[in-house]
């Protein structure tokens, strides 16, 4: 039977039913998705039964995953941050620049640490050899970003305004516009991947990986802000997006950073 | 609502984690990511395994991130881990000299993984473990589990992850002997014998 869009909003409408539930039955507010979310169908057969073993990092500050590793200067090279100048001629696009600041749950700066980024080009196309949409790869454009954030925790990159694609796991199934960011904190406990939106996109409602966070409040936090102060006189259009990493860290390893 | 606030604590709220999907392969793994251990080093280990879903068909875009103490129990704290020619761009691999204790790793067509480190080192209570982080399509939020090695009865039974857990469940997470310093640790998602997985509080 072929799955349809009709078939994956019903699904999405009753998660979020049940959440709301949840809540009203005084459960608490669900900031992460859950694994078991089924209208993202790649992740029935690969979400764990069992319920997770929960460490108390409260009780060894000696935990290995308390720290975390180490990047630097070595890690990346100046123009890991500008995606446009990785090659000799300028990629096809809305060239943008997207910034924002690095954050633990007690609001401090996560400084030094490493973010990476990757995205589809303009048209909606990642140059990867699996990619099956046919849009065109773009020979001036990889679509790969790293940086290190700074004393204040904040990152930056120039960038494409990346193209919303289609993934095939139901009929007319499109992906909203996004920029893919892997990060490290201070401890391994706050590693995160996840995927930064644009502002109003239509595609939102339709999207099951989106709406697998399905607090409204959390999920509007993967949106970043068009920021006019952020964009470049006569270059390129600015948004904002803060980054705020959860689990459990020691505060010690904060000195010396 | 994505510019925070650090003065108003009750904005400070948790980024949601997504799927890592299926294209990170162009930008998160990096050359020499799973050779972790310097070069020549005595205490260097392999470790090695298949990633399986609900059926047991094992999964060829997974990544694994391994961080773990040197021998000593010491946590590394030297950065390099993916080295850069700042003329072409490209990754050099480690130096093979410095230990970050940190790599990355792309299961390949076959589900498989490995990698080289050296052996952890023991701290505080627990019994010396690697700690992993999985990521792969399908999987919204990452897994965190541990390898453990066998050879020390008494400090397995000692440790306050292994001995809250039941025998089948604990096994998961010590790896096999294989001999010659390699050892295997399978990581099944779901269904028989699925590998505990952690949260942290
Ligand atoms: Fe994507």
């Amino acid at each position: 039977m072929t799955l349809t869009q009709h078939d994956i909003d019903q699904e999405i409408a009753a998660q979020h039913a049940a959440y709301e539930k949840r809540l009203a039955d005084g459960g608490p507010v669900e900031h992460q998705p859950r694994r078991d979310y089924a209208p993202y169908r790649p992740s029935v057969l690969r979400h764990p039964k069992q319920p997770p073993v929960t460490i108390d990092a409260g009780k060894d500050p000696e935990l290995v995953e308390l720290s975390s590793p180490a990047f630097g200067e070595r890690d990346i090279t100046e123009i890991d941050n500008d995606l446009t100048r990785q090659h000799d001629g300028e990629p096809i696009g809305e060239r943008i620049t997207v910034s924002g600041r690095l954050l633990d749950r007690d609001g401090r700066p996560v400084r030094g640490q490493l973010v990476e980024v990757w995205q589809a080009n303009s048209a909606g196309r990642y140059a990867h050899q699996r990619e099956q949409h046919d849009a065109p790869l773009d020979p001036n454009f990889t679509g790969v970003g790293r940086t290190l954030t700074d004393g204040e925790g904040r990152y930056r990159f120039t960038t494409i305004q990346p193209g919303p694609y289609p993934w095939r796991q139901h009929v007319n199934a499109w992906r909203p516009a996004h920029i893919h960011f892997s990060l490290f904190g201070t401890a391994f406990t706050q590693r995160l991947v996840t995927q930064m939106y644009f502002p109003s996109d239509p595609l939102f409602p339709y999207d099951p990986i989106i709406q697998s966070v399905t607090d409204d409040a959390a999920r509007q936090r993967l949106v970043a802000t068009y920021d006019h102060s952020l964009s470049v006189p006569e270059f390129s259009m600015g948004y904002h997006w803060d980054i705020v990493l959860d689990g459990p860290h020691a505060t010690w390893i904060e000195e010396g950073r | 609502m994505t510019k925070i606030d650090p003065s108003r604590p009750e904005s400070v709220l948790p980024t949601p984690s997504h799927t890592v999907g299926p294209f990170y392969g162009h930008a998160l793994p990096f050359r020499g990511g799973e050779d972790i251990a310097p070069l020549g080093h005595p205490d260097t280990v392999t470790v090695h395994g298949y990633v399986t879903d609900g059926e047991g068909e094992p999964l060829p875009d997974a990544l694994i991130e391994l961080w773990g103490p040197d021998p000593d129990g010491n946590l590394p704290r030297v950065d390099g881990s993916m080295r850069r020619d700042p003329a072409s761009g490209g990754f050099l691999g480690r130096n093979g000299v410095e230990f970050t204790g940190w790599g990355r790793v792309q299961t390949d067509a076959n589900g498989h993984w490995y990698a080289r480190t050296l052996r952890p080192g023991a701290r505080g209570r627990s019994a010396p473990y690697l700690s992993v982080c999985v990521f792969a399509r399908g999987l919204l939020v990452h897994l965190y589990t541990r390898i453990y090695l066998p050879g020390d009865p008494a400090a397995l039974a000692a440790d306050p992850l292994l001995s809250g857990l039941e025998d089948a469940r604990r096994d998961t997470l010590i790896a096999a002997r294989e001999g010659n310093g390699a050892y295997r640790f399978d990581i099944r998602l779901q269904g028989e014998g699925e590998t505990v997985f952690l949260e942290f509080q």
